[in-house]
């Protein structure tokens, strides 16, 4: 019985770090940021050269077919780099969604590139939480039309999964009729983009709408996985920090108000860690149960809050400090930020869960 | 992550299941709040079975009446899960067996041992704790029950206070200023007191719930014999932590708080209002969803300090957190389920309408007290930022000339 990572994770998490110590340091996810691509070919491709692109993809497709457990702790150091990969869409959603959807030749197709780190598929899948400002997809006899707004890892997309009609396609970015408009959001270092399709050819991914529940369980968790790491990076930042910074003659770390605020961060994230943490690994251990799904919307609902809180107070520790663009410290404010608007609300989310359990 | 267990520890688990599908009309009835009273002879029998049959007292040496295996965190955790899960009390949870018997085996003498150990495991002599006084609360260190040497005997003479079951218990171990020259860590003694000495009197301590749930001992040139103490002279602070090293669980506990979460949907599925259940209300359920991810969260917590413990690794703060975290928990658990009872929920003691016996609001003050014993709130903010972040320690205050207020240090428990 072992709750958390084995030695060989020990080992990857720590490959992984190094890799973003090197590859993602605060100056180049600024410059990253500033160009809004959501993608740095150098990280992309030592992601792919440690096999983190192939974690979920299974092993007939060049892949590792390893856990979601695996691929959480990619999305986690992610999360505590902010660092710029569309890895959520490409090497955790796709694999899995793309092996089950049952079709052999999009699975040859794309998953071998996938684990190699040669494709990268964007999400679509706002609408199936609530359409926003009219937007939605249609189905039209197998081409599709309308709008998706807040498609993720948009920026450098080959493909979207994207939701229509209850059910998930997977579109080419090349295809005829598809538009892509970057959506400019607080978070500078994934590209969102507002996806217009007008009779656009697409490929139905079978599997119904258990399929796109499927996609939304496994898209949440992963945000949570984000959320935990970035989170974890602020309140690490704000004890350091409360460790120097000396005001009345003693570091402020040594005064009440400051400790019992970094005491609630600790709290509220260690627990949550823990339910994330199982969350994800519920998801290739008890694939598609109303467990893993329940599960997925509490990490998903519960990380939204716990977030907050983290950025908000790592922030407050900082003083002044907090506010500048210099120390960058908002980076991980506003990746956090992000994470909680995207697909759907705490509040939403906690109603879902709520009809799980009353079913 | 790996959940499973191995095939050892599978069958340790079925031998448990049936343990329990035999004997458990045998168990005493479950406890409910109302009652929650001296243990008596259906408990004690129970207890002995336990014993027997290796449940209870698990790894308590043969020779002093324990079942002897070798200490085994999964063991004992998957009894713990099984007995819970069952619905079916397990061993007795006396202070004596969870603080004063592991702290015996650890530094005691063997005569010590031999003489206290068996009665404690088997419930016929009941321990109470004698640590926090009216003055000495969160800075426990400051104790100032004294404590004197007279030829072979100790005359102990101040009061305590919080001290739970002094009114049935035999005996009392307590902590006592021994030697008032020394600095304050290094002046007390850990001091053993037969509840019967002359000079020993109990008053109960009614609280908010309007139960006597504690008690104040008043101690009057009480006289021991000198061999009734633990370690040395002046090592009673090192004794007392050693004893504070075995408390794993108890409060924080995440079994009690899915259990008493499990109570709360079961509720909030039985209450109505207008002919609806409180269950189908948005606003409640997404409160009563709030609080699942965090049972569910404090849950794996648990787990993951289990996995370290087992792997003989420091938890860290996975483990500072679990008492702020469960204590603040089940609070609010008690605080939905009245407030899915509406106006109903203020009902209290007895009634036609009160509900699960008026359980709720006994739990909601009861609660309280565990969020502020064994270390208030604010004092574990303090030991997670201190021990868990490494933070610096509060300068000292200056006490003001009258002798008003005055910093809190670091002592913990009630």
């Amino acid at each position: 019985m072992r709750f958390g990572l084995s030695s060989e994770q020990e080992t990857f998490r720590d490959q992984l770090r190094r890799l973003l110590n090197e590859r993602s340091p605060l100056e180049r996810v600024r410059e990253v940021a500033a160009e809004g691509s959501g993608y740095d070919e150098r990280l992309w491709t030592g992601l792919a050269e440690i096999g983190a692109m192939g974690v979920l993809v299974p092993e007939e497709y060049g892949g590792l077919g390893m856990g979601a457990f695996d691929a959480g702790l990619v999305l986690e150091e992610l999360g505590r780099f902010v660092a710029p990969a569309p890895y959520l869409g490409t090497a955790f959603v796709a694999p899995l969604v793309l092996s089950e959807s049952g079709s052999n030749m999009l699975a040859s197709e794309w998953l071998p590139r996938i684990a190699g780190g040669e494709a990268r598929i964007g999400l679509a899948l706002a609408e199936a939480v609530g359409a926003r400002a009219g937007a939605g997809v249609r189905n039209e006899n197998g081409r599709l039309s309308g709008t998706a707004l807040m498609a993720l890892e948009a920026g450098t997309a080959d493909a979207f999964i994207t939701v229509a009609g209850g059910e998930l396609w997977l579109v080419r970015s090349e295809a005829p009729g598809l538009t892509r408009t970057p959506m400019t959001s607080i978070d500078r270092t994934r590209a969102l983009a507002e996806l217009r399709f007008d009779g656009v050819e697409a490929e139905p991914l079978a599997g119904g709408a258990a399929l796109t529940r499927r996609a939304l369980d496994l898209a949440r968790v992963a945000l949570a996985a984000d959320t935990v790491g970035a989170a974890d990076a602020m309140f690490e930042q704000a004890t350091a920090y409360s460790k120097q910074r000396v005001q009345f003659e003693r570091v402020i770390g040594s005064f009440q108000g400051v400790k019992h605020a970094l005491a609630d961060m600790a709290t509220a994230l260690e627990p949550a860690r823990a339910l994330t943490w199982y969350a994800i690994h519920a998801q290739t251990e008890m694939p598609g149960s109303t467990e893993a799904h329940r599960l997925a919307c509490h990490a998903k609902a519960h990380l939204a809050e716990v977030g907050r809180m983290v950025a908000r107070g790592a922030t407050e520790v900082h003083g002044g400090m907090g506010f500048t663009d210099d120390l960058g410290l908002h980076f991980w404010f506003k990746r956090i930020g992000l994470d909680r608007q995207l697909l759907g609300s705490p509040e939403q989310i906690r109603a879902e869960a709520a009809a799980a359990m009353a079913a | 992550m790996d959940l499973s267990l191995d095939q050892r520890y599978l069958v340790f688990r079925e031998d448990v299941r049936a343990f329990i599908a035999a004997n458990r009309e045998h168990a005493p009835p479950a406890v409910t709040f109302r009652d929650r009273v001296k243990p008596g002879p259906a408990e004690f029998a129970w207890q002995a079975r336990l014993i027997e049959a290796g449940y209870a007292a698990r790894t308590i040496p043969r020779e002093y009446g324990g079942f002897g295996a070798e200490p085994d965190l999964l063991e004992q955790s998957i009894i713990a899960e099984e007995f819970s899960a069952a619905g079916v009390q397990g061993g007795l949870q006396g202070i004596g067996i969870i603080m004063l018997v592991p702290t015996l085996l650890e530094v005691g003498t063997p005569e010590q041992k031999a003489r206290y150990i068996p009665k404690a495991i088997t419930g016929e002599e009941w321990w109470c704790q004698g640590y926090s006084e009216p003055g000495s609360g969160s800075d426990l260190a400051s104790l100032r029950t004294d404590g004197r040497l007279e030829g072979n005997e100790w005359v102990i003479n101040g009061q305590k206070i919080w001290t739970s079951g002094a009114h049935y218990a035999q005996m009392m171990f307590c902590l006592v200023r021994t030697e008032p020259d020394a600095p304050k860590h290094r002046g007390i003694s850990y001091l053993l007191i037969p509840m019967d000495t002359p000079g020993v009197t109990v008053s109960p301590l009614k609280t908010m719930t309007g139960r006597s749930e504690f008690n104040q001992v008043f101690f009057d040139d009480v006289r021991i014999p000198a061999t009734n103490i633990v370690a040395g002279r002046g090592e009673g602070w090192k004794v007392a932590n050693v004893t504070l090293k075995h408390e794993r669980g108890g409060i924080g506990d995440p079994a009690k708080s899915i259990a008493r979460y499990d109570g709360l949907v079961k509720l909030m599925k039985r209450e109505t209002v207008d002919g609806s259940r409180a269950i189908d209300d948005p606003l409640l359920a997404d409160r009563l969803m709030q609080l699942e991810a965090k049972v569910l969260a404090l849950k794996f917590n648990n787990m993951r300090v289990l996995t370290a413990d087992l792997a003989g690794n420091d938890p860290g703060l996975a483990r500072l957190v679990t008492k702020y975290y469960g204590t603040v928990l089940n609070h609010e658990i008690d605080a939905l389920a009245i407030d899915a009872m509406g106006e109903l929920g203020a009902l209290y003691e007895d009634g036609e309408y009160l509900r699960d016996e008026g359980a709720w609001q006994a739990w909601y003050m009861h609660d309280l007290g565990l969020i502020i014993g064994g270390g208030s709130t604010n004092i574990q903010r303090n030991i997670i930022a201190e021990r868990g972040l490494d933070l610096p320690r509060e300068p000292k205050a200056v006490i003001p000339p009258q002798g008003m207020g005055g910093g809190a240090a670091s002592g913990r428990r009630g």
